[in-house]
């Protein structure tokens, strides 16, 4: 069984999440090979074949042209499996090489189980057992459902080449903002999710903050709906955050939230939904609607 | 310009869901239905486009599943679409992505539509894959994960939020499809008027069968709900009682509280 794993570069860096394809390979029992779109100067170490094609010459981003450099290791290497992590390159890459080779593809795949790969659905709450029809597959990895892994070695590269043009220029990176609040330094984050309701309730989240000496956090859909500045925001596009103490407040734990937050030494959790997401990550779930709970809290505390 | 804008519509998320006969989706009993969030985002995207440009475009809405979907349908046309295309279609729930994009792109292939809109993902099934296989399909460029929209001289600028709050900026040539992030844009609530305008709206019927031509690539052989790994401890009951026998816990469990 041969795997063929897209790694990804930003900025010219090999991004250190390319790694879990490694990691995933093993838990199938797969020979990979590699491709990348990147620099010769910055190189995994992993002693298998490399397909190397310079990002100098195509781009970091540029769909159209990574899709045939894929199709074009597929057909040199004849993989049973083109794996790329569910990230923001490898969800925008990955349907355009599966629909050209039109072969199934499986998405943020969370393991390997007997008789095809797990996938998560309903927002995390629910998990599918999929299993491709077509001999070869198109997969993508959730972030962090396999663990990092350097095989080491010197690669056998072997350069690709592509022309054309397509549709897609890319222009260029903008920065993130700047962050209002380095929630990284806190001690205790309080964070607020949708399940507050509305923006008026904000300050009854901060009040908790305050009681507990805390900073205050927030969830996309928060930050999303204007209630808070960007600033707050925990996850993948907001800040990764490990607090001694970290109590989330109506947030359902979406995948990306998680990720930003589950290593905090101490995980509260306040939700109605006794099967939210969060749950899986908290060490005490309080079973509660959060603005009913939150200010009792708060006030048991200025006692 | 034509625009075209795909909406799913998917359960309440804190909804309890639980297989149905097959084994392999969820049972749809008990559960409340509503426009997938992401697609929220699609449609007012959509609607914004049409009146930057003078409201000439022709807005379309297309939704595939059985009879319920008209009602997501209905809140796209009171946001602003001109006419709805219903593929009809009692077990959606069962093909695959690349079936759903095979059929939304035999719909749009004579249909010369500049611009399509859909979500990112839908919450339901989340495989992200449909957007950018209709693109694929139909030879369209297309960026994903889209958290600004610009139109200018029949191109497309876009910024793709990206890992860690950096975002891409790319330009698209026409024709387009865009997958919309959530944060895109601040979703309208359809004002009662047009509400009352969206009933007389056209919406078209078509049988899934006209449209389907693509076999499943994946066969989905099980749906559950995960292994419970939540090793912490649930407090329920009367909210005092709760907020007492936590702070105890905080006390006892870390050193926040003193």
């Amino acid at each position: 069984m041969k795997a063929l794993l897209v790694g990804e570069y930003r900025d010219g860096k090999l991004l250190d999440s390319s790694y879990e394809l490694f990691g995933f390979a093993e838990k199938l029992g797969a020979e990979t090979s590699m491709l990348l779109v990147g620099r010769e100067g910055e190189l995994p170490a992993y002693g298998g074949t490399l397909y190397l094609a310079d990002a100098g010459k195509y781009g970091e981003y540029n769909p159209d042209l990574h899709k045939k450099l894929v199709l074009a290791a597929v057909d040199r290497e004849k993989p049973d499996y083109v794996v790329f992590l569910h990230s923001s390159y490898g969800w925008d890459l990955a349907p355009r090489v599966a629909a050209s080779l039109k072969v199934a593809q499986l998405s943020e795949v969370i393991s390997v189980v007997e008789g095809g790969f797990e996938l998560p659905c309903c927002s995390q709450k629910m998990r599918r057992t999929v299993k491709p029809a077509t001999s070869v597959a198109v997969l993508t990895l959730q972030g962090g459902a396999f663990q990092g892994l350097k095989p080491g070695g010197t690669p056998q590269l072997q350069k690709l080449e592509t022309e054309g043009g397509g549709g897609v220029t890319f222009l260029g990176y903008e920065a993130a903002e700047a962050k209002g609040v380095d929630l990284a330094k806190a001690e205790v984050i309080v964070s607020a999710g949708r399940g507050i309701g509305k923006m008026e309730n904000i300050p009854v989240i901060a009040a908790l903050a305050k009681a507990l000496g805390g900073e205050m956090g927030a969830s996309r859909p928060v930050v999303d709906s204007g209630w808070i500045e960007h600033g707050h925001q925990v996850g993948t596009t907001g800040q990764t955050v490990s607090p001694k103490l970290y109590v989330a407040c109506g947030i359902s734990g979406a995948i990306q939230h998680l990720a930003g937050m589950k290593k905090s030494g101490f995980i509260v959790a306040i939700n109605k939904d006794k099967d939210a997401p969060i749950g899986e990550v908290a060490d005490v779930l309080v079973v509660a609607d959060v603005m009913q709970f939150v200010p009792a809290l708060t006030a048991r505390l200025a006692k | 310009m034509k625009i075209l804008v795909c909406i799913k519509q998917v359960p309440d998320m804190e909804s309890r869901f639980r297989p149905d006969s097959s084994g392999v989706w969820f049972s749809e009993s008990d559960l409340a239905f509503r426009m997938n969030e992401y697609d929220e985002y699609a449609v007012e995207q959509a609607v914004r486009l049409k009146e930057q440009l003078g409201g000439e475009p022709e807005l379309t809405v297309l939704s595939i599943g059985p009879d319920r979907v008209v009602e997501a349908m209905k809140k796209a046309l009171a946001m602003g679409c001109d006419r709805g295309v219903h593929v009809q279609d009692a077990s959606a729930q069962h093909k695959d992505p690349f079936q759903i994009a095979s059929i939304i792109a035999a719909y749009a292939r004579d249909q010369q539509f500049d611009v399509i809109f859909t979500g990112l993902q839908s919450q339901d099934r989340g495989s992200a894959q449909v957007g950018v296989a209709i693109a694929e399909i139909l030879g369209f460029s297309c960026a994903t994960t889209v958290v600004k929209f610009e139109y200018a001289d029949g191109a497309v600028t876009v910024r793709r939020e990206l890992e860690g709050g950096v975002k891409g900026i790319v330009q698209l040539k026409t024709p387009a499809l865009v997958t919309c992030q959530l944060g895109l844009n601040v979703p309208r609530y359809p004002t009662l008027p047009n509400i009352m305008k969206a009933k007389k709206k056209e919406i078209l019927a078509v049988p899934v069968a006209d449209l389907l031509h693509q076999e499943p690539l994946a066969v989905t052989a099980s749906f559950y709900a995960p292994a419970k790994k939540g090793t912490g401890i649930v407090l329920e009951g009367d909210v005092a009682d709760q907020a007492e026998r936590l702070i105890g816990i905080l006390k006892e469990k870390t050193a926040v509280l003193r």
